[in-house]
């Protein structure tokens, strides 16, 4: 640790001013040279906030009561809240925020991956603190950094004033009146237009100042990719030093989640045993996928790359996946030469033997659950998520679940806790009281179900094992494993920041 | 349905008369080339090829007018899909550097497929179509051609029939080609109001207030809907389709529906009671108050796939494409005669091509004299001449009026142009 000497205190009155105000666009790097005990700590803390931005996103409403008072409280406890508190000085916490923010761009800059999710959670979390400023906060917040937009005339709002009420939730006529009316290209207010929260006219969204969060959060989206784009290309010195390059990826690695596309099992798997697998082992957005393909030979775009991904990271090697696709296809409308001229090529490309040798990584229940919502004709999705609440009823009844547990599973339901509700059909199927682990993973489910029934028969044990602790460090919750990953990720951390600093400079 | 006067055993043979005496290639190229605004557009376009067999040829590109027309004359493809514009040459890809070629613009385009919407027609399904459900390609269109004029402010909107069972759109205006793909995504979602794959009943749940482009859809959808949906679908005739209806009412309704349902049999009268037992609604509870609007909207709103209007290099059937199942022509659609249009009286590649063949009329020489006089080049001139003989004439009328309008507009940009460059 003798890096700590290294500390050189550079004129830290230059960026005093950056501090002035609880929130930032991230514009400036840090400048000064920080010790090396305050960076592992700075770059874990964020990420663990980060991560719980995450998961809170997926069991709550986003900025629900229940989402911020936990994310508040997570703030304070890693002293990254901009609010008032008896920890560290405002200064101090500010600071904090600004450098780990710059810490992990550097983590995360490195694949498309890692910076949507990056730039997902910031974004989240940036939200989530644009909305605790009180109005003042907000206005300064906009001079301060430059943002202006073009108000509508007192006329124009009144003529538009009902259309701009029935568009967006929770204005009133009279409010209207007391704000300002933002009127900006739909371009700038993708997140109002996609959920249809905002009146459009003639390619301009009306923006009522209550919802001008959407267009800096825009703006902030914009310039925290160019930035991370820019970043990722001065980084070349990190890809080629072998100190830094595996930590980066370890520190962003433990938080994104454990990586299924890598295959342990190939080949222990035989294709027969997958229609009983299917009712034993496979969560239900796989059975489901499962059944369809069996009873209609077929599944669309959607379904064959979430099944197909899944089946290749329980262990099916691509021969297998050819035979096992061509074989229930060419029993329905496609006969094997059209298989093998459309269908055969996605799934070597799925196992990145074609095209860009893209990798491609089994979905997560995340994903599955937030991109690509199943439409007409499709299977994919999530069951919990995506079905109707009746029909999800009749399904677990037909799986011969016990009313009760049915009720906890609907219950689960109905407040959003879709992960939650499919642990507790695990529970229920598998007879176990606590499941022991935070489902976040499909493949996760199938490698959990087997090690619960005993699994060393169906599927090697010991090529598990190794997962379990890294599988649990993407868990949800703060568990004693994922505190050893932060441990860990910390350690390595240690070994690289000497070289850092200059790297932000670039950024 | 394949039409009664084509066999698609004849496709081999009848390919190169179309693409030699009738595709509307200089057209073609007018609209690809934008104008010539931007360096390269045409060139760094992706073409591709379906041919005999089912060979799929990807990533084609064409120099000139000329190159393409050579090209096709000699490969005959099947099928002609159009892709994005590049950053390189789409017939180099190999060549440059992994990374570096990227689809850069296409025109925002919207795909709607009949076989999205069987569980709500009762006429036919999977691929097949009739003049009965053909009016829910009529619906989509108004809906969505309303909505990305009026909303998004687009003005040059391209409505093609596919030649089989659904219509494309493209929206050629600069801005929606420059578009990101989450722009796309976005303008596809706000347009999207039908949710939720096979395991979902309800697709449609309405919450307040309500969404001024959902008023305004759901007022073009009730021109429709009693004619389309209570008389052709007979959506309450039969006890199925009547309990399919009521599966989507909450609960409390459903018993009464039911029993008043036993007493009257007319459709119409059954809506009203259905419609009478929602207003009612409307004043008591808040929860599922909107279900008659559901309903109309589940049955008859336009159901995009999301997936093709998203990505920007996804491909998409080209206009004056031939459909080798049926024969027809991807027309484009002139939306002033949208309640007329029928996809049976789509001319099919043998029916033009036998009237090629045909003695010309002396009216029919009169009238090819009058085409653009000053048009220089002699076998274009020739080949306008060719398909003015055939049904296709008014399509191909249609698409040049189309690029007019757009050409008024590029105008523009080049004056704006010039007049930078003068400043130098
Ligand atoms: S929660 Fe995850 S594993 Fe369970 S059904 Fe949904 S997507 Fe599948
Ligand atoms: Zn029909």
């Amino acid at each position: 640790m003798q890096f700590s000497g290294r500390r050189k205190k550079l004129s830290p009155s230059c960026q005093a001013d950056l501090y002035e105000q609880a929130l930032q666009f991230y514009g400036q790097p840090p400048l000064e040279n920080i010790s090396l005990s305050e960076f592992e700590s700075f770059a874990v803390d964020r990420m663990k906030l980060l991560k719980t931005v995450e998961n809170l996103g997926v069991s709550f409403v986003k900025l629900s009561d229940t989402y911020k008072n936990k994310l508040e409280a997570e703030s304070k406890n890693l002293k990254l809240s901009p609010r008032q508190d008896n920890g560290l000085s405002e200064h101090e916490k500010r600071r904090k925020d600004h450098i780990s923010h710059f810490i992990l761009r550097l983590a995360y800059c490195q694949t498309e991956d890692l910076r949507r999710w990056f730039i997902q959670q910031e974004i989240d979390l940036f939200r989530y603190r644009f909305g605790e400023l009180n109005s003042k906060q907000k206005l300064e917040f906009l001079h301060k950094n430059n943002l202006q937009y073009d108000t509508i005339s007192v006329e124009e709002k009144q003529a538009l004033s009902k259309e701009i009420v029935n568009s967006s939730y929770a204005v009133s006529g009279v409010k209207v009146e007391d704000q300002d009316v933002y009127k900006v290209p739909f371009q700038d207010a993708l997140d109002l237009v996609r959920t249809r929260k905002v009146y459009l006219k003639a390619g301009y969204a009306y923006i009522p100042h209550q919802d001008i969060v959407t267009i800096v959060l825009n703006d902030f989206r914009t310039r925290l990719s160019k930035a991370l784009a820019l970043t990722a290309r001065s980084l070349p010195a990190v890809h080629s030093d072998e100190r830094l390059q595996p930590l980066l990826n370890h520190l962003s690695h433990a938080y994104v989640g454990q990586d299924y596309s890598i295959q342990k099992n190939v080949g222990k798997i035989s294709l027969e045993q997958i229609d009983s697998l299917s009712g034993k082992s496979f969560p239900l957005c796989m059975r489901q996928l499962h059944q369809s393909l069996r009873e209609n030979h077929h599944l669309r775009h959607g379904g064959r790359m979430q099944y197909g991904l899944f089946l290749k990271g329980i262990g099916l090697s691509l021969e297998q996946a050819l035979q096992f696709w061509r074989s229930e296809f060419i029993r329905g409308k496609v006969d094997a030469d059209k298989f093998d001229k459309a269908y055969a090529y996605g799934i070597r490309h799925m196992f990145g033997k074609e095209g860009k040798r893209a990798d491609y990584t089994p979905y997560s229940c995340m994903k599955v659950i937030l991109s690509n919502p199943p439409s007409q004709g499709d299977h994919h999705g999530c069951p919990f998520r995506h079905s109707d609440p009746e029909l999800l009823k009749q399904k677990l009844q037909f799986y011969k679940v016990s009313p009760s547990g049915i009720s906890q599973v609907l219950e689960l339901v109905k407040g959003m806790h879709y992960q939650l509700a499919c642990q507790k059909y695990f529970e229920l199927t598998h007879n176990v009281e606590d499941a022991n682990f935070s489902l976040n993973h499909p493949n996760q489910y199938f490698i959990e179900s087997q090690r619960a029934l005993g699994g060393g028969k169906e599927s090697k044990r010991e090529a598990d094992a190794p997962q379990r602790s890294q599988e649990s460090s993407a868990a949800r919750g703060s568990t004693a494993a994922q505190e050893a990953a932060a441990a860990d990720a910390s350690q390595n951390l240690a070994e690289m920041t000497e070289d850092l600093d200059s790297f932000f400079n670039d950024s | 349905m394949p039409a009664a006067d084509y066999d698609s055993a004849s496709l081999p043979d009848l390919l190169p008369l179309y693409y030699r005496r009738l595709f509307p290639f200089s057209l073609y190229y007018r609209w690809l080339n934008y104008g010539g605004v931007q360096k390269n557009y045409f060139q760094n376009r992706e073409f591709s090829f379906t041919l005999k067999d089912d060979i799929y040829v990807r990533y084609q590109s064409f120099s000139t007018q000329n190159e393409l027309e050579k090209e096709m004359q000699k490969m005959n493809p099947y099928k002609i899909d159009i892709g994005a514009v590049y950053s390189h040459r789409p017939n180099q890809h190999n060549t440059v550097k992994s990374g570096t070629f990227q689809a850069l613009e296409k025109e925002l385009v919207f795909d709607i497929d009949m076989t999205d919407y069987d569980d709500v027609r009762s006429c036919c399904s999977q691929a097949d179509i009739c003049s009965k459900c053909w009016t829910l390609m009529t619906i989509a269109i108004r809906v969505l051609d309303r909505a990305l004029r009026e909303d998004f402010g687009f003005q040059h909107l391209l409505w093609v029939y596919s030649g089989r069972r659904g219509v494309h759109c493209w929206v050629c205006d600069e801005g929606a080609r420059k578009l990101s793909v989450a722009a796309r995504s976005a303008v596809a979602e706000y347009l999207s109001l039908v949710k939720g794959g096979e395991e979902t009943v309800k697709k449609v749940i309405l919450t307040d207030p309500i969404h001024p482009f959902i008023r305004e859809s759901l007022s073009l959808v009730e021109k429709y809907f009693p004619k389309y949906a209570l008389q052709e679908q007979d959506i309450l005739g039969q006890k199925e389709s009547v309990d399919k209806v009521l599966s989507l009412v909450p609960e409390d309704v459903r018993k009464t529906l039911q029993q008043d349902f036993q007493n009257e049999r007319k459709p119409e009268t059954r809506w009203k009671i259905l419609k009478d037992q929602a207003s009612r609604k409307q004043n008591t509870t808040k929860k599922g108050k909107h279900f008659e609007k559901e309903i109309m909207l589940q049955y008859c709103y336009p159901r995009l796939d999301v997936n093709v209007s998203k990505g920007v290099n996804h491909l998409l059937k080209s206009p004056f494409s031939v459909h080798p199942k049926t024969g027809r022509i991807s027309v484009p659609i002139d939306i002033k005669e949208l309640e007329t249009f029928d996809p049976f009286s789509v001319p099919t590649i043998s029916l033009i091509c036998e009237e090629l063949d045909r003695p010309r009329t002396e009216e029919e020489d009169v009238k090819s004299e009058e085409v653009k006089e000053n048009e220089v080049d002699a076998a274009e001139n020739r080949k306008i001449r060719d398909y003015k003989r055939t049904s296709l004439a008014k399509y191909v009328r249609y698409f040049d009026q189309f690029l007019d309008a757009m050409a008024r507009s590029w105008k523009g940009e080049l004056l704006k142009k010039s007049d930078l460059q003068k400043e130098f």
